[in-house]
């Protein structure tokens, strides 16, 4: 008999706390796009920010509301912007892919300086302007690598390199460095000039032997391919004919300051574990 | 002699152990040799850097106008000696990033030429020629901050002030500059101070002196009596010499946070700005010296100098006997504020009071494994702040956490960090929080 | 211009300068030093207890403080961290020596372990180690084990000056079987006891509780007891028993500025307070505060337990609030609670409050006036 008491009420219980559930459901249903919820699924939920929204389903509610196109979303693939283009049946909009790089070689070019204290680049640049010789070089603490929300960035030595197989190229790290190290460059260009100083040559030069000395060789060896801002040559990476191997192995950089990202990553590697000078 | 006064003193705080002022507080003022070279770096000021009115290869003459005031919160720039304007370029500034200098290469006469006259008889003098003369004279804060002192000597409309307070506290370890300068020239620091009363129109002057200086304060006592000056004796506790705390302390007012002590009817100036405004008012020179307190343990005859702005600290180092063992830390300032220097070239500017070299076991103070929560920075801390916990929150890079709990409060004056067990860095913390909140409040006034 | 001779004097080159922020100066205080001087205010508790529970205690407390030891370089092996740096600052060793304290003197030797594992691992290590953990280790241990293991951590036995006399504890614990034995002329395997707040508990259990009792507790309170309880001449955990040991150490403590005395007196205070005023009004439903006072853990948990700096508040007005919360509840579990110990439960349960106080007891930052007050001011 208890048994049966105790079924019947715990039966009645459950079914009134269920049509009160159900009856508020009705009362308090809140109207949801469901392209919203779609756009959600099929971006790469990273909320990097990368978009300048607050995160992925920010952007999903913009992508719905027309406000923005898949292409403002820069860590996304073509793929993925094309399928949510058709999901949504909105145009994908310019597709162009960047990636962030590290124009810095002080692991390999400048003297170490004795830093005692947080371990963060906002932190440290604001000791003394900064725990390395050069001003405008990497500081190697890591805050980059930190915001990375892909893990793109590892510190070699005393530098950050970018792996460009894992850049998505959402700006976060260039956002938050302090010394503006961090460039974004097309995604497909795969050779950079890693220097970052538009100080003169002798001052470059006397804080670090990898800097650019503005010889201007390469401007004269492959004109279009390289321009020249002040004192630092730069890869103009509008180019039609991108700049290739047989272009760096042609202009000869005294400083070997033009190189791709796998034999920068390759140097830094061989710098940190001890084989100095490069 | 302590117990027969009222000794003055604030909340929190710390007494440093072993403050080092024994290592000069002893020996008289010296005067430096004649340099070879003297880089003037045009920032001296807080505020905007004034704009040089010589050109490279100009004949100057000591006391010279060098470069002047741009604007109002900008101060005037004097010659340190008679040479030749050798260069005009960018050196290694006391903050670190390269700034702008005129490369002076003397001519070993020293040939004086000062621009404006004394006036011997400041008492009746017009009070807007003594202002003026404030301004011509390029006279900044000397305790550090380097704010021209003529922006806090014209109160705003509406804000009257009735106390003037001379800081000759000097709480910070190992500097003994102003000790000196109060016990061999007593009577230049309280005629300044009258000066400025006379500036002002305020009676009520203090000199707020800690009670370690005794021997000073005797001597202050001296002239006091004659310039209407009294002296206050301040507990010897560390920050006593941070504005806020010596207001509270003399006059028992609390300076609101957010806002300048002029709000609470008063001024603070140094001891050392009083004595170059003497200078400037009766004997018409400008600020171009000042005493700096080279000091450390590693150097081999620590003590004060009369140094020219523009000298080298290596050129200071030289004057004081060399070094014993090369230094792991060369600072400007004291050991609690100063600021950690990049090469021995940095000169030495108005705001400099001491040049401290601190030795290599001593240069690597932050090690940190984990907060353990006790307390002791929130005893030390004079702004009643609790900053492990504004630190935690810094490290987790919730600046947002942190300026709700008051970081824009802080001064930075280390005594949190200085009792922390687990040396932490908390002041590096606290200024990356306050830069990253700056910025943030910079971007929103865009937006 | 100078006649100093200038080969003479050596410069500095700036080739080893350090950079990094103020101050350059530290006070030289270090964990190292905090944890050194925990030890050294423990000294005289560790002596007291070898003199009254014999070596064994001795070898208790080294053997307890090996396994934190070596639970926590265990642990930042596995976990990639610096073995060495972690243990170096001495503060698994002052664990193990705290939670040896908690320990009975027979205890067996597959305790401490275990409880060096629940005190390095699950209280401390498992939240990120020194500083993070929200608990204190030593407690969360001794709870842990007086939890899972009650036989074997409650397993007293008389100290030294208790063998003789017939003292109350020592009725009680006669049970039938031993008293058999006893008869019979066996020799029986040792002989344990009571403590005098398990005795409370039992008569509290087998007399009438209610509020209009008589004084139950004249056995248990009277001067003789008391003065014998002052010198620790009672069963206990090895840490808990010599009153004057303990109080020597919290002036080595105040002393050496490693506690905030306000923990321990008001903690204490509080119970005095409770327990003598229940004391007074019902006499049947407590025994007199000094018996609570020197009685159990008391003055250990308040001396060494509550002020541990990492799970007490920070400002001092939080540690008012602390240790008078800890105190209130200390007493309530004691006087109608089930078990007998009510200090580790209580510092526990307070610690857990700990980031509620720190946030209500801040201070007021200097100059910093309320906006409700600058909106009167205003006006």
């Amino acid at each position: 008999m208890t048994f049966y008491t105790a079924l019947v009420i715990m039966g009645l219980l459950g079914l009134t706390l269920g049509a009160i559930v159900g009856v508020f459901v009705k009362l308090f249903k809140v109207e949801q796009d469901n392209r919203v919820e779609l756009a959600l699924e099929l971006l790469p939920g990273a909320n990097c920010g990368g978009c300048g929204r607050a995160g992925c389903a920010d952007f999903a509610r913009a992508l719905a509301a027309g406000e923005v196109t898949p292409g403002n979303c820069p860590v996304s693939s073509v793929e993925q912007r094309a399928a949510i283009a058709m999901a949504l049946g909105i145009d994908a909009g310019p597709i162009e892919m960047q990636q962030a790089v590290v124009c810095c070689r002080a692991d390999i070019g400048a003297e170490e300086m004795n830093y005692n204290g947080v371990q963060d680049c906002n932190a440290a640049n604001l000791v003394a302007g900064g725990p390395t010789t050069c001003r405008y070089g990497c500081l190697g603490l890591g805050s980059c690598a930190r915001v990375c929300p892909f893990g793109a960035i590892e510190i070699v030595g005393r530098v950050a390199v970018v792996h460009p197989e894992l850049c998505t190229g959402c700006k976060q790290c260039a956002k938050v460095c302090p010394r503006n190290v961090i460039k974004m460059v097309p995604a497909n260009a795969n050779i950079h000039i890693y220097c970052n100083s538009p100080e003169k040559a002798a001052i470059k030069r006397s804080l670090c032997a990898a800097g650019c000395i503005g010889c201007r060789k390469c401007e004269k060896l492959l004109p279009g391919k390289i321009k020249f801002d002040g004192m630092l040559a730069q890869i103009d990476y509008d180019s039609p004919d991108a700049i290739t191997q047989e272009d760096i192995e042609k202009c000869n950089c005294p400083v070997h300051g033009i190189m791709s990202e796998k034999e920068r990553y390759a140097v830094a590697k061989n710098a940190a574990s001890g084989g100095k000078r490069a | 002699m302590k117990s027969s006064r009222n000794v003055m003193t604030f909340a929190g705080g710390i007494h440093p152990h072993g403050d080092g002022k024994s290592l000069t507080c002893y020996t008289p003022v010296q005067n430096a040799p004649l340099l070879d070279k003297y880089f003037v770096i045009l920032a001296q000021n807080a505020g905007k850097p004034p704009i040089p009115v010589v050109k490279k290869g100009d004949r100057v003459k000591k006391y010279q106008l060098l470069a002047a005031a741009d604007g109002a919160v900008s101060a005037n720039l004097h010659s340190p000696t008679s040479g030749i304007v050798s260069n005009i370029r960018d050196i290694q500034g006391t903050h670190g990033v390269p700034t702008s200098a005129i490369e002076i290469s003397a001519d070993g006469l020293d040939e004086a030429d000062s621009p404006f006259a004394p006036i011997p008889d400041w008492r009746h003098a017009d009070v807007d020629i003594l202002k003026q003369r404030v301004i011509e004279a390029g006279i900044v804060g000397m305790g550090g901050a380097s704010f021209p002192t003529h922006v806090k000597l014209s109160p705003p409309e509406g804000k009257s002030v009735d106390t003037l307070i001379l800081n000759g506290a000097e709480c910070e370890p190992y500097l003994t500059a102003d000790h000196r300068l109060m016990q061999e020239f007593p009577e230049k620091v309280i005629r300044g101070a009258a000066i400025l009363g006379r500036i002002l129109n305020i009676g009520n002057i203090f000199v707020g002196v800690e009670i370690n200086k005794l021997d000073a304060i005797a001597a202050l006592e001296h002239y006091a009596g004659d310039y209407g000056v009294k002296i206050a004796y301040l507990r010897v506790r560390y920050p006593q010499g941070s504005e806020k705390q010596l207001i509270n302390a003399i006059t028992g007012r609390t300076v609101r946070s957010g806002t300048l002590p002029m709000d609470s009817g008063c001024i603070v100036q140094n001891v050392a700005t009083c004595a170059a405004l003497d200078d400037a008012v009766t004997l018409g020179i400008p600020s171009v010296e000042r005493i700096v307190t080279v000091t450390g343990e590693v150097v081999v005859k620590p003590g004060n100098f009369k140094l020219k702005i523009g000298t080298p600290a290596l050129e200071a180092v030289r004057f004081a006997g060399g070094i014993t063992e090369e230094p792991g830390k060369l600072v400007f300032g004291g050991p609690m504020m100063g600021f950690a220097q990049r090469s021995f070239q940095v000169p030495v500017c108005k705001n400099t009071s001491g040049i401290l070299l601190i030795p290599q076991k001593q240069a690597y103070n932050f090690e940190s494994s984990g907060c353990i929560h006790c307390g002791r920075c929130v005893q030390g801390c004079p702004m009643n702040l609790v900053p492990c916990l504004l630190s935690t929150a810094i490290e987790a890079g919730r600046f947002d956490l942190a300026a709700e709990n008051h970081i824009m409060d802080c001064m930075e004056c280390g005594s949190c960090a200085y009792v922390c067990p687990d040396h932490r860095p908390l002041i590096q913390n606290v200024r990356h929080a306050k830069a990253e909140l700056r910025k943030q409040m910079n971007a929103s006034k865009e937006k | 211009m100078t006649d100093v001779d200038n080969d003479n004097i050596k410069l500095p080159t700036g080739e080893k300068l350090v950079l990094s922020s103020s101050p350059h100066l530290s006070s030289g205080s270090s964990l190292r030093k905090i944890m050194g001087g925990v030890l050294l205010a423990l000294i005289p508790q560790i002596a007291a207890s070898a003199w009254l529970f014999g070596m064994r205690a001795l070898f208790i407390i080294f053997y307890t403080a090996v396994c934190c030891v070596a639970a926590e370089a265990l642990w930042c092996k596995l976990a990639d961290k610096d073995v060495w740096r972690n243990i170096s600052d001495c503060s698994a060793c002052v664990t193990g020596v705290l939670l040896a304290m908690c320990l009975p003197v027979t205890v067996p030797l597959y305790v401490p372990p275990l409880g060096a594992i629940l005190a390095i691992w699950l209280a401390k290590q498992v939240y990120g180690g020194i500083g993070n953990n929200p608990f204190n280790p030593a407690l969360v241990a001794r709870v842990g084990l007086l939890i899972a293991l009650p036989a074997a951590m409650t397993l007293w036995t008389p100290s030294r000056g208790m063998k003789q006399t017939n003292y109350p504890e020592k009725q009680l614990f006669y049970t039938a079987e031993n008293i058999k034995k006893i008869n019979n002329g066996e020799p029986l395997d040792g002989v344990s006891c009571a403590t005098p707040l398990g005795v409370m508990k039992s008569i509290e259990k087998i007399t009438d509780r209610s509020f209009k009792a008589e004084d139950n507790f004249t056995e248990l309170d009277s001067w003789e007891m008391i003065s014998r309880y002052a010198v620790g001449d009672r069963a206990g955990c090895l840490g808990e028993t010599c009153a004057p040991a303990l109080i020597l150490g919290f002036f080595i403590l105040v002393i050496l500025n490693l506690i905030n005395w306000k923990v321990p007196v008001i903690f204490i205070g509080t119970v005095m307070l409770i327990t003598g005023t229940v004391n007074a009004i019902w006499p049947g439903v407590s025994p007199n505060p000094l018996f609570h006072l020197l009685n159990g853990g008391l003055l250990l948990g308040a001396i060494f337990m509550a002020t541990d700096m990492v799970t007490s508040p920070i400002t001092g007005r939080g540690c008012a609030v602390f240790a008078c919360g800890c105190g209130i509840l200390t007493s309530v579990i004691r006087l109608w609670g089930n078990y007998p110990e009510g200090v580790s439960f209580a510092i526990l349960f307070m610690n857990a409050l700990v980031p509620l106080i720190d946030r209500w007891c801040g201070k007021r930052p200097f100059g910093f006036v309320p906006k409700r007050e600058k909106v009167n001011a205003h006006e």
